[in-house]
């Protein structure tokens, strides 16, 4: 595939507001892991919440947008001069060859949730000022950063669970290829909810502790939440030498189980080999590999069984979950931004919490974060219903 | 600028499930003025496809999706393991949707394992790829009321970016109350594409897509018309009229405002 530009990314995630925050925890391997006390959730687990979500106001003629994720989605659009980068673009391109491409599993399902609290003794009825269409249906974020950033461009979102931010980026790069669009705000934005802290807690996929992926002992996921952002473009005739690149994408289904990967990783090994044909490159070109690394017993042996039988045991690798916690749809394009920002900063980030990693797994995993040179780097996502996507960045070659 | 690649597709099959439309054929003698509407509730039927384990724990918005998916996959006569898939719908499953809220706004919240997995938007993905053994990329899509248009937008890329068929399938359920009231979606109804980057002899029509600022294109009867007013997959309609028809010319279908999709239609004969 014709690479494309990253011409602005940033993060919000439990472990800070923007680039330099996350670069800094990722640096001192901080974790924004703390036992759960959202909302009224009584469940024993940990969570990467972010906080002043709430404190963070919408602009007024997009008030009906009001929810927990579009205030997460707001934040995220403010950080490292994201929106200016954007505003540019459409300057540049025209507001209408400019798309927004955006993931999220449970959009404001929040806002339900505490409707269903409130609802009328005698007839069942919904709060009046209940607003579905802005805040519960997953459309709800595209739409309100679409009309924020004031683009008139094609929009979906995209909705395969965990890996539903990382597709956001195969699908916002067939239309720029298809030269339907010349750029789009791709990205995701999730947000806390029972839904998924009740939902994961019933599958046994939550762990008591903070999550410790490839550990011996991992023994589940910390639910997390992030809105993560870049501006893709069509690339300029002449590339800076520090330009980062959407290099491959690749895509695959399981089509095993609703719930749990196919045990040997089968679909993730297909994503990994298409994304690595896309970009044109080998195995061997691959400086660092974010893991989807969720912490799941079942998750990471699938995983590490893909990896290995692809790139044998000595390409680096780690998963960033045990910093930010799996922020489910958004965790695709938070480890985007990760992997561009390793890239930037010559960064390979180690794996918090993780102590004994499991002798039954075989991938080089990092635990400790160091500095490295890495032109290229490979972010996988897995998501339930067998939705896997990988995509590489890197350096223009 | 870049060189712009034409969104052309061929239309190899149809699947049609909706309110007095039992399957395509159906859809078409309606949409050609050959019989009258006769409205009627849409009947889901059971996901034969999926081993009886799966079966019992599917919801309506999965056997509409496997309906209208092996319906357009066996009229096309191509082998459903082998298609990419692009999926599309304004919301998942209503009932299950509607339990979940339940739970969680009672004092036990204690969810079921299946409730959980079948809430997500991609359900009928998962199962559509177990029931057709389909390992190719699944993409899932939700754009509220113009999902049918980011569907099939999505799709025409995919063809002509990856030059493979597609298997393009468009749904929506309904909510049951309270949420029904906020988003009142009548009843449930999906059409299904298989689309190929090359004229083949099973190919019924050519469709080339581009964004245009012009209007969606309505129907003339009535409760057709309220159908593709009020459910978002339904909006294909004058697409499918006019391929009932097998006229040619332009049809312009609903997306987003100032990015509607004019569609050019030829008739393969």
């Amino acid at each position: 595939m014709t690479p494309l530009l990253l011409a602005s990314f940033t993060a919000v995630s439990a472990v800070g507001r923007g680039l330099a925050a996350t670069l800094a925890a990722l640096e001192e391997q901080r974790s924004g892991l703390a036992y759960c006390a959202f909302e009224t959730v009584e469940i024993q687990t940990h969570i990467g919440e972010v906080p002043g979500v709430d404190a963070t106001p919408l602009p007024q003629r997009l008030r009906s947008f009001n929810c927990r994720n579009n205030r997460l989605a707001q934040l995220g659009l403010l950080q490292d001069g994201f929106a200016e980068a954007v505003a540019r673009s459409a300057a540049h391109w025209g507001a209408r060859r400019v798309g927004v491409f955006l993931g999220t599993s449970t959009s404001g399902i929040l806002e339900t949730e505490l409707a269903y609290r409130a609802r009328a003794t005698a007839t069942g009825a919904l709060p009046s000022d209940f607003n579905y269409a802005a805040t519960h249906n997953s459309f709800s974020v595209a739409d309100f950063v679409r009309q924020t950033l004031q683009l008139e461009g094609p929009a979906a979102v995209v909705c395969t669970a965990c890996s539903s931010s990382a597709k956001a980026f195969a699908s916002a790069q067939r239309m720029i290829s298809a030269g339907v669009i010349d750029a789009a705000v791709v990205g995701g934005v999730d947000s806390l909810c029972l839904t998924t802290l009740y939902g994961f807690h019933s599958l046994q996929l939550t762990s008591r502790t903070p999550c410790r992926p490839f550990d011996v002992a991992r023994d589940g996921i910390s639910i997390g939440e992030a809105a993560a952002f870049a501006l893709l473009e069509r690339p300029p005739p002449r590339l800076d030498d520090d330009a980062i690149l959407l290099l491959g994408t690749g895509e695959s289904s399981d089509a095993y189980h609703m719930s749990s990967p196919h045990p040997e990783g089968r679909g993730a090994r297909a994503s990994i080999q298409q994304a690595l044909l896309a970009a044109g490159l080998s195995p061997g070109d691959i400086d660092y590999i974010n893991l989807h690394g969720t912490a799941t017993p079942s998750n990471d042996s699938a995983e590490d069984l893909a990896v290995t039988s692809i790139f044998g045991t000595g390409t680096a690798c780690s998963s960033t979950k045990g910093a930010t916690g799996h922020a489910l749809g958004a965790a695709g394009a938070l480890e985007a931004v990760i992997c561009a920002l390793a890239i930037q900063q010559g960064l390979l980030p180690g794996g918090l919490r993780t102590t004994a990693v499991d002798p039954k797994l075989n991938l080089h995993y990092l635990c400790e974060t160091r500095r490295g040179n890495i032109r290229r780097a490979l972010s996988n996502s897995f998501g339930f219903g067998g939705a896997n996507c990988s995509l590489i960045f890197g350096r223009p070659s | 600028m870049a060189a712009v690649i034409p969104l052309t597709a061929y239309i190899e099959g149809i699947g049609v499930l909706g309110p007095g439309l039992a399957d395509w054929p159906s859809a078409a003698a309606v949409l050609a003025d050959a019989v009258p509407y006769l409205a009627a509730a849409t009947i889901l039927p059971a996901p034969l496809s999926l081993p009886p384990a799966e079966r019992r724990r599917t919801g309506g918005v999965v056997k509409l999706a496997l309906a209208i998916g092996f319906e357009a996959t066996t009229r096309a006569r191509v082998e459903p393991s082998t298609l990419a898939t692009v999926f599309t719908s304004s919301g998942g499953d209503g009932s299950n949707c509607h339990e979940i809220c339940q739970v969680l706004a009672s004092s036990e919240r204690q969810l079921s394992p299946t409730r959980f997995h079948n809430s997500v938007h991609n359900v009928a993905a998962g199962y559509w790829s177990i029931a057709a053994s389909a390992t190719a990329a699944a993409n899932v899509l939700c754009a509220y009321d113009a999902s049918f248009g980011a569907g099939l937008l999505e799709a025409l890329t995919q063809v002509v970016v990856e030059r493979a068929p597609v298997l393009l399938l468009a749904y929506d359920t309904q909510y049951p109350e309270p949420l029904r009231a906020k988003r009142p979606i009548p009843d449930a109804f999906g059409v299904a594409f298989v689309l190929a980057p090359e004229a083949r002899a099973r190919a019924l029509a050519k469709l080339t897509a581009a964004l245009t600022d012009g209007g969606a294109e309505r129907m003339s009867e009535p409760q057709l018309e309220a159908m593709r007013a009020c459910i978002p997959a339904a909006r294909s309609l004058p697409l499918l009229r006019q391929l009932a028809q097998a006229r040619g010319g332009r049809v312009i279908l609903d997306y987003l405002p100032h990015a509607r999709l004019a569609l050019e239609v030829e008739p393969c004969s």
